[in-house]
């Protein structure tokens, strides 16, 4: 009997031993699929790229021909954006969280509110577009500048803020809202000094992180109509603008014109990665810094 | 909203001290509490006397966290509850649109089973109640928070880091901290739910000289589990069972001599 099960034992440990390295090598290759493509792109977007990145490029204007042409007009004009985006999407975002977590009653209504805000967040960011070029450029009339692109985008990632601020509220523990009104405090009062400090840390990173989205997407902005001309810097919110993503799209289209404009198209990515690289390093150091436990 | 300024500018709630009142200070009429269906408080009448110690007592799910939640009206932050009877305190019924909680917590403290300092320092958790309602004068925080730390017991261990987090504190300071929090915003009536059940025990003796060396200002509920706690500090005994009280008394009378059975086996230890 027992020299039987040992037998066993010992024919099933080699394939055991076999099944764990194989297992282990799947998994290694999975994560590295997706690390060797953003590899690929970056050298190739880096090679092809960082010939054009120079003062010029980044401080100059658009121009008809390559080798003159500038992004300052698409750096502008994301700045810009971002100074729509930000605190319409906070405002809005963090002001529906603190309605859904602190004053609705649970019910109906607010499970139909929670559904449709998670539905929404799923929605093709080109049908965004159309709802702002309906709404924004035609009906209110604003035509494609800044405020209209960036209230398209406001629209595009609330849900998202508001989701990951529902979530930082939640995360407070009770007891200390309880020790709140324990002493006297109002809803209000409780939530601006206690909730909002302590959810802070989770409300930025997800507002940050949904940022970087919005100065990202091209769709919205190719319905709104962006203009592909050579428009002057944007000077505020009620300008008609570019952006980085929308000069990729439109390089990369001439590209197959003019060849030189495809390396130009290269170094706006860049620089558009770059960006994007320094919201999440922001993102990370702001939960960072302001992390509590309780 | 003027009716409301009106009745505050009046007092009519009458809320400020009256050191010649006599009477209890809470008084519980036909009080029932249900939980959705689950009857939870039934049919309770209870005074509870002014500068006294009531204890609470009873098993786990007797009613006595959520009787003692009702008198601030804590319990109503849970979903679903109903409430029916009367609770006044100090003479105005506490239930009902008249009297808005804000004004019933700023008289009536609580310190909870769980220390629950906030994520501030030392310094703004005392401050905390008084910035609440209005207090700004750095002058006039530092000397409550100082008053309110020294009747707490734990001035001596914190003076020199009242910037600190209160989380630096241990379990025991913390619910001391947490009882200076409640001092500061000089309740009439403190209600404790528990407040020693997460400490070890010297910190649970610390906050029983700590409760002895105040109850001669502030009126004090307090539930316990620990029925020698109850004994020691308290000077009447309510026990719960069922969401009834089967019997309040003097606490010597309870523990040593009480009317009921069902008292005699708890507080000797053979249920519960």
């Amino acid at each position: 009997m027992h020299m039987q099960t040992e037998q066993i034992r010992l024919r099933h440990m080699k394939t055991r031993l076999l099944l764990n390295q194989i297992s282990k090598f799947i998994f290694m290759l999975s994560a590295f699929f997706g690390l060797f493509f953003l590899a690929v792109l970056l050298v190739r977007v880096v090679t092809e790229g960082i010939g054009s990145i120079n003062f010029g490029f980044l401080t100059g204007k658009l121009s008809t021909q390559p080798e003159r042409a500038g992004i300052m007009g698409a750096i502008l004009g994301t700045f810009w954006l971002m100074l729509v985006v930000a605190p319409v999407t906070m405002f809005v975002g963090v002001g529906t969280a603190i309605y859904l977590e602190m004053y609705a009653k649970k019910g109906k209504l607010v499970s139909f509110i929670q559904t449709n805000i998670s539905n929404l967040a799923g929605v093709p960011s080109i049908v965004y577009g159309i709802l702002g070029l309906t709404v924004f450029v035609r009906t209110l009339n604003l035509g494609n500048i800044v405020l209209a692109g960036g209230l398209t985008m406001s629209l595009l990632i609330l849900p998202i803020v508001i989701v990951a601020s529902q979530e930082a509220i939640r995360a407070i523990p009770f007891h200390l809202s309880e020790a709140s009104y324990g002493v006297g405090a109002t809803k209000w009062q409780t939530i601006q000094r206690i909730i909002l400090p302590a959810a802070l840390p989770g409300i930025l990173t997800g507002a940050i992180l949904s940022l970087s989205r919005a100065i990202g997407e091209t769709a919205p902005l190719v319905v709104i109509g962006i203009p592909a001309l050579l428009i002057p810097f944007p000077g505020s919110i009620m300008d008609r603008f570019t952006v980085l993503p929308m000069q990729i799209y439109y390089w990369t289209l001439d590209a197959s014109l003019v060849s030189e404009y495809a390396n130009l198209a290269a170094a706006t990515i860049i620089v558009l990665l770059v960006t994007l690289f320094i919201l999440n390093a922001t993102a990370i150091i702001v939960r960072n810094k302001f992390q509590r436990v309780f | 909203m003027t009716v409301l300024k009106e009745r505050i500018k009046e007092n009519s709630f009458s809320v400020v001290r009256n050191e010649n009142w006599t009477k209890p200070i809470y008084e519980t009429n036909g009080l029932n509490l249900w939980y959705g269906t689950s009857h939870a408080l039934k049919n309770i009448e209870l005074s509870i006397n002014e500068r006294e110690v009531t204890a609470i007592i009873g098993p786990s799910g007797c009613g006595k966290s959520t009787f003692l939640k009702t008198l601030n009206r804590m319990v109503e932050t849970a979903a679903d509850v109903t409430i029916s009877g009367n609770v006044t305190f100090k003479g105005n019924n506490i239930l009902g649109k008249s009297m808005p909680v804000e004004i019933l917590r700023s008289k009536v403290g609580m310190v909870f089973q769980k220390p629950n300092p906030f994520p501030k320092s030392i310094f703004e958790n005392v401050a905390y109640g008084p910035k609440v309602h209005g207090i700004r004068n750095k002058a006039m925080l530092e000397m409550i928070v100082e008053e309110s730390l020294k009747k707490a017991a734990l001035w001596d261990e914190v003076k020199d880091r009242l910037h600190k987090s209160a989380y630096s504190l241990s379990g025991g300071q913390q619910q001391r901290l947490c009882i200076a929090r409640c001092l500061a915003i000089d309740p009439e009536v403190i209600l404790m739910d528990e407040p020693t059940s997460a400490l070890d025990p010297v910190s649970t003796h610390k906050i029983e000289e700590l409760i002895r060396s105040i109850k001669n200002d502030v009126t004090i509920a307090i539930v316990t589990h620990n029925m020698q706690q109850a004994a020691r500090i308290s000077d009447r005994t309510a026990f719960f069972l069922n969401g009834e009280i089967i019997e309040h008394n003097q606490t010597s009378t309870i523990f040593n001599n009480p009317a009921d059975p069902l008292t005699d086996d708890y507080v000797n230890g053979r249920f519960g």
